[in-house]
C-alpha cells in the first residue's frame, strides 16, 4: 500500500514531450493538451517536429517534442523554458537540455541510454552517470521494459508494445499533475476501435503508466495547477489551422456562398485542405489540385462562376500563386489567399515558423497591384480573421490575403465557443438586374459588380488586359489606365474606413511602445505584462490589419518616444512603418524558426527603458 | 438534348455570338475561321448565351472571349484550363470551354493540360495549333517541327516536338479529335461532336499563322495536295485516302502501313476500320502517331472517343453521400464538436 503522497499546489507549469518522430509524441503532446483544456486550465502549445517523416531512430535531427505551459490563470505563450522534460532518448535529451529551467525535472527513459544511442546523440559518456545533469532533478525510468512488463501475455509483436511506450509515459505525467485519464482512454477506443487488440495494450500502458506514478516510490510529490478562471462559456481546444478551416466554413454559411477551396499540399498548411476535405456535408468543394498554380486559378474560376473561393498555401506556393494574385486584382473577383507562413527562403525550414513573407504579401506582384493583407494573432484568433478576410473580399471585390504561421497553425488554446448568431453576416451582392450594367461600374465602396455566368443577360468579358473605367473593354488609353490604376489603389485605401482602430493597451502616450503583428501576440503580451509588473511603464499594441493600416496607426505611433517592433524577419513592419509614417522605429528580430520568448521581449523592454536587464 | 447540360433549349442564330469589338488578328489568320465556325455551331446547342463560358490564356487565339457574346474571361498565360476547372465545378450547370494555342497549353501550360485530361475535367478545349509562337512575334513553339528556323532559333530548333493528340490520348482524355481550319463543315461537325461529349473534349485544330509561319499546313489545304495527304476517320468506315480514293491503311502488327488499292493485292476488306469508340487505345494511337512520319496522310476527325464520369459528376455524388451519410451541414453542432467543457 503506497503512503499518501504530497500534493503542491502551482500557479502554472511548462512540460515539453520529446523523443524520436517515431515515438508519439505530438499525440502524446496533444492528448496532455486536450485533457488539460478539459480540465479546465488556461494552456498554449508550441509542437516542434522535424521535416523528415520518420527521420533515422535516435538521430539529433530526428527528435521532435511538444511543449504546452498550463496555468490556472490567463496566459499566452508555450513557455519559455520548460520545468519538466520528458526524453524518450538521449537525442532528446541532449537536443532539449539548453532550454530548461536549472532546476527542472528531467524524466528519461533510461532503457534507451544504451551504447548505441548515446553514440547517436554524440555522447562521449552516459550523461545519466556523469555529473553533466547537476542541478537537474533528474528521474531514471525505465519506461520501455516497465511497458513490456504491463502488456504482457498480449498478442501484440514486441515492436507494438514497444510503440506503447509513449502512453505509459503520458499516463505517469496525467498522475504527475492530478488529471484524470478518462478522455484519453474514451480517445483511444475510438481511433483504435477497429484494432481492439491495440486499443487495449495503449489503454493498459495507459493505465499503468499512472498507477507507477501513484504507487512506487520515485514520485514524492504530486502537482494541481487549479482551473483558470476563463470567461463563462463553452470551450473546446483549438488549433490555428482548424480555426482557419472552420472559420470559412461559417464565412460561407454567414455569406450564403458555396465554399470551393483550392489547393496543393504543403507544410504547415495542409491540414486547412484536410479540415474542409472533412465538410463536404457543408457544400463545400475541395479541390486538390495539380501545382499551387492550379490551386489559385481554380479558385479564379470558381470565384468568377460566384463562389466564396480560397487557396491555402504557405510562403514557397505564394511565390508560385503571385501571378494569378495579380490576374485576381486585375479583373476585381473576390478570393482568400491564406498564408500559413514557414521559414524561408526557398524550401527553408518547411516545419518552422516565421514571419517572413510580410512583404511579399504586400508587395510582391508585378505592376501596381495592392490588396488587404490581415493577420492573425492567436491560435482562435484564425477563426476571426478567415471570416473578416471573406468579409473584405466579397465586399470589395478583391482578393485579401491572410497571414498565419506555423506557430498558430499547429498551436492550440482553448477557445470559448461562439455561437453562430453572433458572428457577423456577410452580405454579398451578386448582380442580376440588366438595366445600366457595365462590368467596371462602382459601387460607394468601388466594387465593381459580382456578375456571375449563368445571369441572363449579363454576358461580359474581362481578363487580364487593362481595362476602360465603366465599360470594361480592353483599353490601352494612357490616361484611362493611370485612372485605373489609381482606382484600384484608392478602393483598398479606402478599407481603412471600415476596419477597427488600432487599440493601445496601457498608457495611450508615453516613452516605449511595443508593436507587433501576428502571431507574435502572445510572446509580446506577457513580455508587457511582466515589465509592468516591474514597475515599467510600457504599452502594446498589435496590428492586424497590415494593408491598409488602421487608420489612426499614423497618430499613435507619434505618441511614444520608442516604438519597438518585435518580429520573426529582419524587420519587413519596421521597414514599411518608417516609410509609411517617417517614424523611428526599433527593430527586434529573431530568425531561429522559433516564436518569441516572453523573456527575450522583456529584457529588450528593460534594455530600452534602461532597466535592469 | 443536343449538348450534354441540362437546359431548355433556346433558337438563336451565329450572329447572336458575335460581339461589338473589331476582331484583331491579322487579316487571312486561320483564327477567323475557327470563330465563325464556333458562332454557326453554338446555336445547335440550344444553350441560352449565358449559360457558355470562354476562357483563355494567352496568345492570338486566347483573344477569342473578347469576340464571342458570352461570358468570357481572358486569363493569363498558361493557366486556362485551370481557371475553367474551377468554374466549371463551381458551377456545373455552365458549358465552359477552353480556347489556347500551342504555347499555351502545351508549354507553359502543359501540366494543367494532362491534369484536366485525366480528371476528366468536363472542359471543350479548343487548340489553336499553328505551330509557333505569334503574340511574341515568332519564335519556335513545343509543336515547331525539329530544325525549325525561327528568330529563337537561327540555326534551327533543336526541340523534339510533342505531338498534341498523342500527348491528350495518353493523359486519358476521353475526347480527342483534330480539325482543320480551312475545312469549315469538317470543323463545324468536330466542335459540335466535342460539344455534346460528356468529359474532357480535346480538339487540335490545326490553324495558319500567316505572318510566321505560313503555309505549315498548306499539303493538307491546297487542292491539289490535300486529298493525298488527308485521312477522314469516320466510325464504322474502312480508312481509305486520295484523291481517287485509291489508298488505304492497313495494320501490319503494330505497324499501320500505306497501302494502294488499284494494285490488286489490297482491296478494301483488307483495310482497318476505325472506331471511335475503341476501349483500347492502341488504334487511336497509332493513328495519333501519323502526323509524325510524312509517309502517312495526316488523320482529322474524332481519334477516340469514350465514356467515362466526369469530375464535377463524382464531385457533387460525394457531397450528396456523405450529406447522406452525416446529416445536412450544421455549422453550430461543428464549432461545437469535439471535446468541449463549460466554464461556469
Ligand atoms: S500572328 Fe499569326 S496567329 Fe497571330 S493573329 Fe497574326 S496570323 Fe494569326
Amino acid at each position: 500500500m503506497a503512503k499518501k503522497k504530497e500534493v503542491k499546489s502551482l500557479s502554472e507549469v511548462t512540460v515539453r514531450f520529446a523523443g524520436d518522430s517515431g515515438d508519439g509524441m505530438q499525440l502524446t503532446g496533444t492528448q496532455f493538451s486536450d485533457t488539460t483544456a478539459l480540465f479546465g486550465n488556461d494552456l498554449n502549445t508550441l509542437p516542434d517536429y522535424p521535416a523528415e517523416i520518420r527521420a533515422p531512430a535516435g538521430t539529433l535531427y530526428g527528435v521532435s517534442g511538444f511543449q504546452l505551459h498550463f496555468s490556472s490563470s490567463d496566459i499566452y505563450t508555450p513557455g519559455d523554458n520548460p520545468d519538466v522534460l520528458v526524453a524518450m532518448n538521449p537525442a532528446a535529451l541532449k537536443i532539449n537540455l539548453k532550454d530548461l529551467k536549472p532546476s527542472a525535472t528531467i524524466i528519461v527513459n533510461i532503457d534507451s541510454f544504451d551504447a548505441k544511442n548515446l553514440k547517436l546523440a554524440s555522447y562521449a559518456s552516459n550523461p545519466l552517470e556523469d555529473d553533466s545533469l547537476q542541478g537537474f532533478n533528474v528521474i531514471p525510468v525505465p519506461i520501455t521494459s516497465l511497458t513490456a512488463a504491463a502488456l504482457e501475455g498480449s498478442p501484440l509483436s514486441t515492436k507494438e508494445v514497444t510503440r506503447c511506450k509513449n502512453f505509459f509515459a503520458l499516463g505517469m505525467m496525467y498522475w504527475l499533475y492530478g488529471r484524470p485519464i478518462e478522455a484519453t482512454l474514451s480517445w483511444i477506443n475510438q481511433k483504435f476501435s477497429k484494432k481492439p487488440e491495440i486499443a487495449s495494450a495503449n489503454a493498459k500502458a495507459l493505465k499503468s503508466g499512472y498507477f507507477y506514478g501513484e504507487t512506487t516510490e520515485v514520485f514524492a510529490t504530486s502537482y494541481t495547477v487549479e482551473p483558470a478562471p476563463l470567461p463563462k462559456g463553452t470551450y473546446r481546444n483549438i488549433s490555428g489551422n482548424q480555426a482557419t478551416a472552420y472559420g470559412l466554413a461559417a464565412a460561407s454559411v454567414k455569406s450564403g456562398l458555396p465554399l470551393f477551396l483550392g489547393s496543393y499540399p504543403i507544410t504547415p498548411a495542409s491540414d486547412i485542405l484536410h479540415e474542409l476535405s472533412k465538410l463536404k456535408n457543408f457544400g463545400i468543394k475541395t479541390f486538390q489540385a495539380e501545382d499551387e498554380i492550379a490551386g489559385i486559378t481554380s479558385a479564379i474560376g470558381a470565384s468568377y462562376a460566384g463562389s466564396l473561393a480560397v487557396t491555402t498555401t504557405s510562403g514557397p506556393g505564394l511565390a508560385l500563386k503571385t501571378e494569378a494574385v495579380g490576374l485576381a486584382i486585375m479583373t476585381e473577383l473576390p478570393l482568400v489567399i491564406v498564408d500559413v507562413q514557414r521559414g524561408g527562403p526557398s524550401t527553408g525550414l518547411p516545419t518552422k515558423t516565421e514571419q517572413a513573407d510580410l512583404m511579399q504579401a504586400i508587395y510582391g506582384r508585378n505592376g501596381e497591384a495592392p490588396l488587404p493583407v490581415i493577420a492573425a494573432s492567436t491560435p482562435s484568433d484564425c477563426f476571426y480573421m478567415a471570416i473578416e478576410a471573406c468579409r473584405l473580399a466579397t465586399k470589395y471585390m478583391t482578393p485579401v490575403i491572410l497571414l498565419t504561421d506555423g506557430y498558430l497553425a499547429n498551436g492550440s488554446e482553448p477557445w470559448r465557443i461562439p455561437h453562430v448568431e453572433e458572428l457577423q453576416e456577410i452580405k454579398v451582392k451578386q448582380r442580376t438586374e440588366k438595366e445600366g450594367f457595365y462590368p467596371y461600374s462602382r459601387d460607394e465602396n468601388l466594387a465593381r459588380p459580382w456578375a456571375v455566368p449563368g445571369t441572363p443577360g449579363l454576358e461580359h468579358r474581362i481578363g487580364g488586359l487593362e481595362k476602360s473605367h465603366i465599360y470594361g473593354n480592353v483599353s490601352y488609353e494612357h490616361e484611362n489606365h493611370d485612372f485605373m490604376v489609381r482606382m484600384r489603389a484608392q478602393k483598398i485605401k479606402n478599407i481603412e474606413n471600415d476596419i477597427p482602430d488600432l487599440e493601445v493597451r496601457f498608457e495611450q502616450e508615453g516613452d516605449l511602445l511595443v508593436l507587433g503583428w501576428g502571431g507574435t501576440y502572445g510572446a509580446i503580451t506577457e513580455a508587457v505584462l511582466c515589465a509592468r509588473k516591474e514597475g515599467l511603464k510600457v504599452s502594446q499594441a498589435h496590428l492586424k490589419y497590415l494593408n491598409p493600416f488602421p487608420k489612426n496607426t499614423a497618430e499613435v505611433l507619434k505618441k511614444f518616444k520608442t516604438v519597438l517592433v518585435p518580429e520573426i524577419n529582419l524587420g519587413q513592419l519596421s521597414r514599411i512603418l518608417r516609410a509609411e509614417f517617417l517614424v523611428p522605429v526599433v527593430n527586434f528580430n529573431k530568425m531561429k524558426g522559433l516564436p518569441f520568448k516572453a523573456s527575450e521581449i522583456e529584457a529588450e523592454i528593460m534594455n530600452l527603458l534602461g532597466g535592469k536587464q | 438534348m443536343a449538348n450534354n447540360i441540362d437546359s431548355n433549349e433556346v433558337k438563336l442564330t451565329a450572329k447572336d455570338f458575335v460581339t461589338d469589338q473589331d476582331v484583331r488578328w491579322c487579316p487571312g489568320c486561320g483564327d477567323y475561321s475557327v470563330l465563325a465556325q464556333t458562332q454557326r455551331v453554338l446555336p445547335d446547342l440550344g444553350l441560352p448565351k449565358e449559360k457558355i463560358v470562354w476562357i483563355s490564356g494567352i496568345g492570338c487565339s486566347s483573344r477569342f472571349p473578347y469576340y464571342m457574346n458570352t461570358y468570357g474571361f481572358h486569363t493569363i498565360h498558361g493557366r486556362a484550363a485551370a481557371i475553367a476547372t474551377g468554374t466549371k465545378l463551381a458551377n456545373p450547370e455552365l458549358s465552359v470551354w477552353v480556347a489556347t494555342g500551342d504555347g499555351d497549353l502545351l508549354s507553359i501550360g502543359g501540366n494543367h493540360f494532362i491534369h484536366t485530361c485525366r480528371k476528366n475535367i468536363d472542359l471543350k478545349i479548343l487548340l489553336f495549333n499553328n505551330r509557333i509562337y505569334g503574340l511574341t512575334k515568332g519564335q519556335y513553339s513545343p509543336t515547331s517541327e525539329k530544325g525549325k528556323v525561327t528568330k529563337s532559333s537561327p540555326y534551327g530548333s533543336i526541340d523534339f516536338p510533342f505531338n498534341p493528340v498523342t500527348l491528350a490520348l495518353g493523359a486519358e482524355a476521353s475526347f480527342v479529335a483534330r480539325a482543320l481550319d480551312r475545312d469549315p463543315k469538317h470543323l463545324q461537325y468536330v466542335i459540335k461532336r466535342a460539344a455534346e461529349h460528356k468529359g474532357t473534349a480535346f480538339v487540335e485544330i490545326y490553324q495558319n499563322c500567316v505572318i510566321f509561319n505560313d503555309g505549315a499546313y498548306s499539303s493538307l489545304s491546297e487542292k491539289d495536295t490535300r486529298d493525298d495527304n488527308v485521312l477522314y476517320l469516320e466510325h464504322g468506315k474502312p480508312m481509305i485516302f486520295g484523291k481517287n480514293k485509291d489508298k488505304g491503311i492497313i495494320v501490319d502488327g503494330t505497324t499501320p502501313k500505306v497501302v494502294s488499292l488499284t494494285e490488286g493485292k489490297y482491296s478494301v476488306n483488307d483495310l482497318l476500320v476505325h472506331n471511335e469508340f475503341d476501349k483500347s487505345v492502341v488504334l487511336a494511337y497509332l493513328l495519333g502517331q501519323m502526323s509524325n512520319h510524312a509517309e502517312f496522310p495526316t488523320p482529322v476527325g474524332i481519334f477516340r472517343q469514350i465514356s467515362k464520369s466526369t469530375y464535377h459528376e463524382d464531385m457533387e455524388k460525394q457531397i450528396q453521400e456523405v450529406k447522406a451519410k452525416r446529416g445536412e451541414g450544421d455549422l453550430e453542432k461543428l464549432l461545437f464538436s469535439g471535446n468541449t467543457w463549460e466554464v461556469k
